[in-house]
């Protein structure tokens, strides 16, 4: 029993530190002095105080000590003993990043170091008005010695039984102090037809031949000091031989402790469980899907009629196989308060660094989506936030000069549309600069024109390496640009949309596919094969006339739509598959777009639009330039997924050139 | 033999408690906060329950306080993980009705001790 390794719960203690911290970040970023509601408060206070708890009882000194005087400052806060001021949550909050630390030097099994959190803790003593009013100061112990033992007289008040405890376990313990003689004061004892079984009538004298401190027997009635008559004196004289303890004297008095339920199990209501597990689960059901479809293919050509029951069976398995696969797909959605939960902390860092004032308002945090879209879309929000609040809201003066709200707003938003997850960042701020932007696209040699409608101007500020910042500042502007934003988007196969009014704010609009191991994708013919273009990619179909397709001298073939020239590919060619090469006018043309970058794709036919599972090719076979993954298609048949970026990659060059 | 209740918001305080206590052969139930310790209380009657005092939804004391006006927990031990070892949350503990209290940091012998000491 004894010798129980504590490290065994120091990784629980290290996950609910980290939970209990954020926690805590989140709720000191909603506080402001006059809008300190008391339950905010104390949910900070209890944060810091069972941090504090299990540093002390898992030995984790420094973040213990560190937490004690946070603790010692929210306690007056929540006491309302001292108001709350702008300062205090500075501190508070930056006391969150050093216990931080602090937690992480102790997960790192090294040394606490006490000088990352002096100088914060000085602040805080500060803030307390010193280190002497610490409530904890214990007053010394009395090492009041008694060679001989204690004379002690215990009378119970008649309520003692209220309170759980017993007067036998009391004097048990005393036995193990030393040898006691114990005597029994019967003298309020009523007769037995006026005794009241939960009342305490009994009172005791009792001598303790043990030479222990004063404190160690006071020690024994602590819980009850206030429910009795004691008196503690020093034994002067040599007693009788003690007699042994009754062992049945409240025993009368004690409640029957009969009964017991049935165990009720408490049930937490989640299991961490790795990624891998799961990830094998969404595999063995796209199988599944595969294998369902197949079926489906193969009771396509029997009598329906004849085999009525097996067609039932089969619609069945339909059902039940689309059911597993959205529970399990399910499993691996979070909600995407986990990216924007890290942006209250940026968003007022930033807006003090740069000198403006900004609110944030976050709204469908609840939303779900797949892991590991919200892994890879946080680079991205947190590229658009910076640059919202560094490029678009105005400073307070020139907010103010424009009969603005000085507190500009930056509003993160999410929401289900569809088969997508909808992701808003607007920030109400001076909005794009039509002019500029015009500017700086044709000083890099972008052919642009004043005709050109908003939304095309927008879409210029994700061409590569372009920034209309006047001067790079701290924040953002460092190279890496909204084009980078983009493509991040697109390897999700998301879409990016600008909107924005001049003087009114700014409005980008990022649509996501709600996981990434299904694509919705557009199926085409070549030969026998069939390929799939992600439908985010694609942009229109056609057949050209003879007269829109052009042989280039350096470019080879072109297709012109609508003015502009754009490369065209024949998938055929492309991926060495045998049959005839059909002209261009004879087949069909998809144009694709993929950063900023369209191409048109020349295939034999359109088959359909359809979800697909993606499997990864490179795990099954090996990584093929220009396919992104495969899919089986319901004959059991692979069709590659076309990696429509990589192809524009190689093949076109930027938009308007 | 029934069981024992440990309440602790903290999840690794509630781990090294319940785990401490099911080694030295206890029976251990376990909620996360006052407001499920009740329910469970009135489900089942434990022999003996452990509560942290600041915990979100139902402290600690308010806790003690509700299970002492059910008929079953009368006179059960009631103890309560405490680390304000200042008189006020003591008083306060034993108003509302607890038999006693740990003072946290505690190791698990000092825990294993106190409960052998009320239930032994």
């Amino acid at each position: 029993m004894s010798g129980i390794d504590l490290a065994r719960f120091h990784q629980t203690f290290f996950d609910e530190s980290a939970e209990g911290l954020d926690a805590m970040e989140a709720s000191l970023l909603k506080l402001t002095p006059d809008s300190a509601d008391a339950e905010t408060i104390n949910g900070i206070f209890r944060a810091a105080h069972s941090i504090k708890g299990g540093a002390a009882t898992f030995g984790f000194a420094a973040v213990a000590d560190f937490t004690h005087l946070l603790e010692t400052l929210l306690d007056r806060l929540r006491a309302g003993t001292r108001a709350i001021t702008p300062a205090d949550i500075d501190v508070l909050l930056r006391s969150v990043d050093v216990l931080r630390s602090l937690l992480d030097f102790a997960r790192a099994g090294r040394v606490d170091d006490a000088t990352l959190a002096e100088g914060l803790s000085a602040e805080l003593r500060a803030l307390l008005d010193g280190p002497a009013s610490a409530a904890a100061e214990k007053t010394a112990p009395r090492a009041d010695r008694s060679a001989a033992g204690w004379k002690i007289h215990f009378a119970p008040h008649a309520g003692l039984f209220a309170s759980g405890n017993d007067p036998l376990r009391i004097l048990r313990e005393l036995q193990r102090l030393g040898e006691c003689r114990v005597v029994a004061t019967l003298d309020t004892l009523p007769a037995l037809d006026d005794l009241v079984a939960e009342t305490c009538y009994l009172a005791w004298d009792i001598e303790l031949r043990a030479a222990c401190d004063r404190d160690d027997v006071a020690e024994v009635f602590a819980w009850v000091e206030d429910e009795c008559a004691l008196a503690i004196e020093p034994l002067t004289t040599a007693g009788p031989v003690p007699a042994p303890l009754p062992a049945n004297v409240a025993q009368a008095a004690l409640p029957a402790n009969a009964g017991t339920a049935a165990p009720v199990r408490v049930d937490s209501g989640s299991i961490r469980v790795a990624t891998e597990k799961i990830d094998n689960l969404v595999n063995l059901v796209g199988e599944l899907v595969i294998t369902q479809a197949m079926l489906q293919q193969l009771a396509g050509s029997l009598d329906p009629v004849q085999h009525e029951r097996l067609f039932t069976g089969l619609s069945q398995l339909e059902r039940n196989t689309r059911s597993i696969q959205e529970a399990v797909m399910a499993t691996r959605m979070l909600p995407v308060d986990f990216v924007f939960s890290r942006f209250p902390r940026m968003v007022r860092d930033l807006a003090g660094k740069l000198g403006k004032q900004v609110r944030l308002v976050t709204s469908g945090e609840q939303t779900e989506i797949d892991k590991g879209v919200i892994e890879r879309i946080s680079d991205p929000l947190t590229h658009l936030v910076r640059n919202a609040i560094d490029h678009g809201i105005e400073t307070p003066e020139a907010r103010a000069e424009a009969g603005k709200e000085t507190t500009g707003t930056m509003r993160l938003s999410a929401s289900h549309q569809g088969g997508h997850i909808v992701v808003e960042v607007a920030d109400d701020g001076r909005g794009l600069d039509r002019a500029r932007i015009l500017a700086k696209a044709a000083e890099r040699g972008l052919s642009v024109s004043e005709s050109m409608t908003d939304a095309e101007v927008w879409q210029l500020i994700f061409a590569p390496g372009f920034s209309t910042a006047a001067a790079l500042t701290d924040v953002s502007g460092r190279g890496v640009g909204m084009d980078v934003v983009k493509k991040n988007i697109e390897a999700l196969n998301g879409v990016v949309e600008v909107a924005s009014e001049t003087g009114r704010g700014m409005r980008v609009t990022i649509r996501l596919p709600l996981t990434l191991a299904i694509l919705d994708g557009m199926s085409v013919a070549v030969g026998d094969q069939v390929f799939i273009l992600p439908l985010g990619a694609v942009v229109e179909s056609l057949q050209p006339l003879p007269e829109q397709v052009k042989r280039m001298a350096q470019q080879g073939t072109v297709v012109r739509v609508r003015n502009e020239y754009l490369p065209l590919v024949d998938l055929r060619e492309w991926f060495g598959l045998p049959g005839t090469k059909a002209a261009p006018h004879e087949s069909i043309v998809v144009i694709v777009e993929a950063e900023s970058r369209k191409l048109a794709l020349q295939i034999d036919d359109l088959v359909g639009q359809q979800q697909v599972v993606i499997k990864s090719l490179e795990a099954n076979y090996r990584r093929v330039r220009g396919v992104s993954g495969a899919t089986i298609l319901g004959d059991g048949r692979v069709a590659l997924i076309v990696d429509v970026s990589a192809v524009v990659r190689l093949f076109s060059q930027p938009l308007a050139a | 033999m029934s069981r024992i209740l440990a309440v602790d918001d903290s999840n690794s305080m509630r781990e090294m408690v319940a785990f401490t206590l099911r080694s030295a052969g206890f029976d251990v139930a376990e909620a996360p906060d006052g407001a499920e310790a009740l329910e469970l209380a009135r489900k089942e009657k434990f022999r003996l329950v452990l509560c942290d005092v600041n915990m979100p939804r139902m402290d600690g004391i308010s806790l003690v306080k509700a299970l002492r006006e059910l008929p079953d927990y009368k006179f059960t031990p009631l103890l309560m993980l405490t680390t304000e070892s200042g008189p006020e949350k003591k008083q306060e503990g034993r108003a509302a009705g607890a038999t006693g209290w740990l003072v946290k940091p505690f190791n698990p012998e000092q825990l294993i001790s106190t409960i052998n000491k009320v239930i032994g």
